[in-house]
């Protein structure tokens, strides 16, 4: 990431006028543009005589300064269609084949009849027939209160052990067999255990959503305490920082990062087991809709059922991405 | 004893030998090196690269220990690594997610934060950023700044420390010959003005002469130990474009560049 936060590249190629841009900055000839920096001109002293300069030379008093506003970059429609059109084209091929496939009749609904089926879904999604006949809005909240519960969980054993096992060569040693035997591991091959263990259905799906989701979490909160930068290290020593300063102010920041690429790679695991195991443990959730709606052979639901598994897993996703561009930062 | 040698010998290096377990077995980075620094000193270390010169800095740094030998600072030994000996890093290592001023600011809290109030604090970062003429940028994150910028911040949050040493790791090695002779004239003003005793590494000739006091040239490496102490006598405050000309700046520079290129050009046979 570049210094986007303080300049347009328009604004960097003409003289300093940045009192838009630098919301602390009390001269304005003080801010540095990023063309001058590379340059090789990060003398402050050369840039203030530079600031001088132009604003001498055109007249500009303080007052006139905070008039004058930085160009606005104009609206490019050309990327805008480059990011919108191509993803339009590719949903309308698939929906032309799912047509024309369908086109001759038999059991595969068309396109048509799975949107009608949807409206009709989503017209009433929290309706409440009894345990087995609810909305689609409650399937999937119950879906992703077992996804949240089992990868809350997840998060909390997962995160504190990925950092003990990055901090500590001997207990990575320790665990890293373990985890390479049992990360393999099919969710469906966890469930008899979690039903063994806690004898009913819903504690036993979320056993097998923590248990599958900790993995990444686990191993790439490692990972990223053992790529800390000794450079930062070394300054912890020579500023003699206490323990706790040293995990608040450099190990957190910097492990952070690849903690959220670990949550974020968990709560996809999650959310891809979560549909398998209701359709085992059964009880209201999507994935238990899913095999109900089978057993109905109603298969435009079916259908319907896999683009909002897709949507909702999707939005999670991007959700994470957020939170994850939020805390990185710029070396 | 008398009083004199407390000064001359600020910093002691006794009879130190380096060596680091490798892959492929021992390496023998430094022998025999010996080395006394006095108080209000700039001294540098030159050679090679591979010669040990960062090791030898990163040993009175006391990040590595010897394998054999001694190191006194202030007639103290150099167990571990210590707030009395700050160290500019030749790659900055400023926190990214921290700004300027909070960069400075943790280093001030590990020193004075048990003594002084947070005020006293924030004045002295404030006071510290302002000597290196960082003043404007406090509230920037380190990639909002230049390669220059970030190590004049890393300079302050040495000095923020009040050290009695101030050891420099080639810190002006990645920065455009402009900005780094900027840099250079900002440093020995500032040195000046503080008295600091101050350890650099470099490999720039014309950067040892101009600093100097003293400059360590040191062999080729494995087992590098100090080839050549040169004085430098040259009379302060210095100026380049004067020197540039100086009978006694050219002989110096003469000396180091002989030391480098003729005697030290080719990689000795291993002595180890």
């Amino acid at each position: 990431m570049v210094s986007a936060v303080f300049h347009s590249p328009l604004d960097a190629r003409g003289t300093p006028v940045h009192t838009a841009h630098a919301p602390h900055s009390v001269r304005p000839e003080l801010v540095e543009g990023p063309a001058q920096a590379r340059q090789g001109l990060p003398s402050f002293d050369k840039l203030r005589t530079i600031g001088n300069a132009s604003s001498g030379r055109t007249g500009l008093g303080p007052a006139r300064h905070a008039r004058v506003r930085a160009p606005r970059t104009p609206i490019d429609t050309r990327a805008i269609w480059l990011a919108v059109l191509p993803p339009a084209i590719g949903f309308a091929l698939l929906v032309g084949v799912w047509a024309l496939l369908t086109k001759s009749g038999g059991a595969f609904p068309t396109p048509a009849e799975t949107f009608a089926a949807a409206v009709k879904l989503f017209a009433d999604p929290f309706y409440d027939k009894g345990p087995n006949d609810q909305g689609i809005g409650w399937n999937i909240l119950f879906s992703l209160e077992r996804v949240g519960v089992g990868f809350g969980l997840a998060a909390l054993v997962g995160i504190p052990l990925g950092f003990v096992i990055g901090r500590f060569t001997f207990i990575a040693r320790m665990v890293n067999p373990l985890i390479s035997l049992l990360r393999p591991v099919s969710p469906l091959a966890w469930l008899p255990i979690g039903l063994l263990v806690f004898k009913a259905a819903n504690p036993a799906a979320i056993w097998t959503i923590f248990i599958c989701s900790i993995w990444p979490m686990v191993i790439n909160t490692a990972v990223g305490v053992q790529r800390v930068p000794q450079d930062y290290l070394n300054v912890a020593r020579v500023l003699k920082l206490s323990e706790w300063k040293v995990i608040t102010k450099i190990l957190l920041p910097a492990v952070l990062p690849y903690m959220l690429t670990g949550v974020r790679l968990s709560v996809g695991t999650a959310w891809l087991v979560i549909v398998a195991a209701e359709m085992l443990t059964g009880g209201v959730g999507i994935g238990f809709w899913v095999w109900d709606e089978w057993n109905n052979l109603n298969v435009k639901h079916i259908l319907i059922a896999i683009f909002v598994i897709g949507i909702v897993g999707l939005l999670l996703e991007q959700l994470l991405v957020g939170i994850a561009r939020r805390f990185s930062y710029a070396d | 004893m008398p009083i004199d040698t407390d000064t001359r010998d600020f910093i002691k290096v006794e009879s130190v030998e380096m060596s680091f377990a490798t892959k492929k077995g021992s390496f023998h980075a430094l022998r025999e090196i010996d080395l006394s620094v006095a108080k209000g000193e700039f001294v540098t270390l030159i050679g090679h690269s591979g010669c040990g010169k960062s090791t030898l800095l990163n040993l009175i740094a006391g990040l590595i220990k010897p394998s054999s030998g001694v190191l006194l600072c202030d007639k103290r030994e150099i167990a571990e690594p210590g707030p009395e000996r700050g160290v500019v890093f030749q790659n900055h290592s400023l926190l990214p997610w921290l700004t300027c001023f909070d960069n400075v600011l943790l280093a001030v809290e590990s020193v004075f934060g048990g003594r002084e109030t947070k005020k006293k604090l924030m004045q002295r970062t404030d006071e510290a950023l302002q000597m290196v003429g960082m003043g404007h940028a406090m509230d920037k994150r380190p990639h909002e700044i230049s390669g220059g910028m970030k190590q004049r911040v890393g300079i302050a949050r040495a000095l923020a420390m009040e050290p009695k040493v101030l050891l420099l790791d080639e810190p002006f090695g990645a920065l455009d010959a402009l900005t780094r002779a900027k840099l250079q004239d900002e440093l020995l003003k500032i040195v000046a003005r503080t008295k600091s005793t101050v350890v650099m590494v470099t490999h720039d000739v014309d950067e040892a002469v101009l600093l100097s006091d003293r400059i360590v040239m040191m062999t080729n490496g494995p087992a590098a130990t100090i080839g050549e102490i040169l004085p430098v006598t040259l009379p302060r405050p210095r100026d380049r474009v004067a020197l540039a000309e100086d009978a006694a700046y050219v002989h110096c520079r003469k000396a180091v560049l002989d030391f480098l290129y003729r005697r030290q050009a080719h990689v000795e046979p291993a002595l180890a």
